[in-house]
């Protein structure tokens, strides 16, 4: 076969593939931040509703978790222009980012709340604290620290579904391969590398996540032992 | 010729050396009682007489067959042995019937009507004919390891093992089984169990071995074992369990 | 010309969710058959080959689905096969589902609890048996809710394969949002179909789950 890998062309681009990673992790890095947070604070407001109160939050869960996120992208860049909300490329991604994981953490976040003994919120309420108390004090950490991993794997799956945005020309970090694609017609060698940086980007994050998880919840505390537990 | 042939067998776990050297025969219809300490290697050496476990130095045969390291080799001799474990370990998902003919079907190859006929014998032997559409999870403890038992005989092997089958049973429990043995032995199989059951071991076993930090320490007829025991770790041994 | 969004269009989007599902379907079979092979690799006794199924669901969990395809596509053409688009996108699709049915499959089968197969082993069955009549029963209990579960991503990203040019859902949505600039109603309407797609699934997934629990516990 007379195909020849040629990397150099490629890597003579690195820049350029450079400024695309650095927005995606941008993208990511903000895009988990507030997901995370509306997640946390979605399913707290949850358990803290009546049960007749909770559809609105599960409407929102279930829309996005039975969407792709390419179509949320779409409506969000697209349709919302046309009732008058007019979003850059970027603006449009991060909010699409932000619901996307906002509604994966609630529902993860929920199932950590639901893991906490009854006993446990009993305990607190029988201390005179108020619901919310109970659950800013007694509930939230124990419940995260049991999802942790459940959490830190959406968190990855999240940063490396920010490639879905080049669909909307954000200039991350597959829409500057298929730019260096262009200018180079190394297709193949272009994805190649653009994968391992991926790659690379997920078993640092998924490293990093691991780390945050053992310094929030260390070894030796209650809160490390349900991390643990639920690693298993 | 021996059912059953240990000669110079050595175990370690690790750093852990758990049979220190183990000579053992056991004739056809012999019934062979091993106590001693937890600790002691008796239900390790249980193990490696079926391969559960690989030895690092000595020889096993079973039957003519010497254990060897070969898969084929393996599956051979664990025709010939039946190996009942402390937990039952039935299979869930089969009934009681499904989970005795199993093994004569796929592994023996079988035909189903004899295999049914096989399981029946064999429930019936365990005193649990009636039980063969059952569910494991709606048997008794009891009644399940009486079902693991027949589990074993319906592969009709040379010899069967017993690893401490009542130690996980209520005490309610451990009668019905106990029985069911020693119909086992009267029937004249070849039997070799760890057991902590003392009164059961000297009333139905014809030998009785005592292990001690992974040797065999003392070994002769029961009778005399319980009635007379030579060494003073045995005495102190079976002080301390009788008492 | 701009065209209205009427029902000639409406009933175009629809008609190109049978290659969302086609998709889906041929990725669920050939990623279930290598994903099975991933998942009895990683649970093997050779401690080379559980390295290379777990390299292997450890990468393909940190490649977007979006390089996946575009490797799968230009790889196969570099490697000389002229095919339509939909063939790179199936063997993109089974590439990526092999990964996470492969784990999801490995946890089900070490779920099982080792006593099993050290009964069956006393039993004198060989390992091939093991699997087949012990230790794949009980295990497939325990796999289908998440499998069911897996499927809803698996619909959900057939959609980037729209950008080889596969007319499924989302392709069909921009072609028609381009031809009538009204991409709130296209979009809407797009989402609300794979909606009516993927929430049943995940509602049986939910179900199927209950009930296993239910059956541990009861």
């Amino acid at each position: 076969m007379g195909f020849q890998f040629q990397f150099a062309p490629v890597f003579a681009r690195s820049d350029v593939l450079l400024e695309g990673a650095l927005l995606t992790l941008q993208l990511s890095g903000i895009g988990i931040l507030f997901g995370a947070l509306l997640g946390i604070l979605l399913a707290m407001l949850r358990g803290l509703s009546p049960p007749a109160l909770r559809w609105p939050v599960d409407a929102y869960v279930e829309l996005v978790r039975n969407t792709p996120f390419l179509v949320q992208l779409l409506i969000i860049f697209f349709g919302l222009p046309s009732i008058g909300v007019r979003l850059t490329a970027e603006q449009a991604a991060l909010s699409a980012i932000i619901l996307n994981l906002g509604a994966y953490s609630t529902e993860i976040v929920r199932a950590g709340i639901e893991s906490v003994h009854r006993s446990q919120i009993e305990a607190g309420l029988s201390l005179a604290m108020t619901r919310w108390q109970v659950f800013r004090y007694v509930v939230i950490a124990p419940a995260i620290a049991r999802v942790w991993p459940a959490l830190s794997s959406q968190f990855v799956l999240m940063m490396l579904s920010t490639s879905v945005c080049s669909f909307i020309s954000v200039q991350e970090l597959s829409a500057t391969a298929a730019n260096v694609e262009s200018d180079t017609f190394r297709s193949f060698e272009v994805y190649i590398t653009v994968t391992l940086i991926y790659l690379g980007l997920a078993l640092v994050m998924r490293g990093l996540l691991a780390v945050l998880g053992a310094v929030m919840f260390p070894k030796g505390s209650g809160l490390g032992r349900l991390r643990t537990q639920a690693s298993r | 010729m021996p059912v059953v042939r240990v000669e110079g067998v050595h175990k370690r776990f690790g750093a852990v050396e758990v049979l220190k050297g183990i000579d053992l025969t056991v004739e056809g219809g012999q019934v062979i009682a091993i106590i001693g300490r937890s600790g002691s290697g008796k239900s390790t050496l249980l193990r490696c007489i079926n391969g559960l476990e690989q030895i690092q130095a000595g020889r096993i045969e079973v039957a003519g067959h010497g254990l060897d390291a070969s898969a084929k080799g393996l599956r051979d001799l664990r025709k010939d042995v039946g190996i009942v474990f402390q937990s039952y370990n039935l299979f869930p998902h089969l009934k009681v019937g499904e989970n005795i003919m199993l093994a004569p079907r796929v592994v023996l190859g079988v035909g189903k009507a004899e295999a049914r006929r096989r399981a029946e014998a064999a429930l019936a032997e365990v005193g649990l004919a009636e039980r063969f559409e059952a569910w494991p999870d709606n048997l008794s403890g009891g009644q399940q390891q009486r079902v693991a038992i027949a589990r074993s005989l319906a592969m009709q092997p040379k010899v069967m093992l017993f690893d401490e089958v009542t130690s996980a049973l209520d005490p309610e429990l451990t009668g019905e089984v106990l029985q069911t043995m020693e119909r086992l032995a009267l029937h004249g199989m070849t039997m070799l169990l760890v057991t902590h059951e003392m009164a059961f071991a000297r009333r139905v076993a014809t030998t009785t071995v005592f292990m001690h930090q992974g040797r065999i320490w003392e070994q002769g007829p029961s009778e005399r074992i319980f009635s007379a025991p030579e060494t003073p770790e045995l005495r102190q041994f079976l002080g301390g369990g009788l008492k | 010309m701009i065209r209205e969004f009427s029902q000639s269009e409406f009933l175009f989007i629809l008609a190109s969710a049978r290659w969302t599902l086609l998709l889906t379907v041929l990725a669920l079979l050939l990623g279930g058959v290598l994903g099975f092979v991933v998942a009895i690799a990683r649970a093997s006794r050779l401690a080379p080959v559980r390295a290379l199924a777990a390299g292997w669901i450890g990468m393909i969990q940190g490649i977007p689905v979006l390089m996946l395809l575009f490797l799968s596509y230009y790889g196969l053409s570099l490697a000389g096969f002229d095919m339509p688009p939909v063939f790179a996108a199936s063997v993109s699709m089974a590439i990526y589902a092999s990964g996470y049915l492969g784990e999801i499959w490995r946890g089900a089968i070490q779920s099982v609890a080792w006593q099993q197969w050290e009964a069956s082993a006393a039993l004198a069955m060989s390992r091939a048996q093991q699997y087949r009549y012990v230790v794949l029963p009980q295990a497939m209990r325990i796999a289908v809710p998440p499998t069911v579960g897996f499927i809803v991503q698996l619909v959900k990203n057939t959609s980037i394969v729209s950008i080889i040019g596969v007319v499924e859902l989302a392709r069909a949505g921009n072609l028609i949002n381009n031809a009538t600039f009204q991409p709130f109603k296209v979009f809407g309407t797009v989402a609300l179909i794979y909606f009516m797609i993927c929430w049943p699934i995940s509602l049986l997934a939910r179900r199927l789950e209950g009930k296993l629990n239910a059956g541990r516990t009861g």
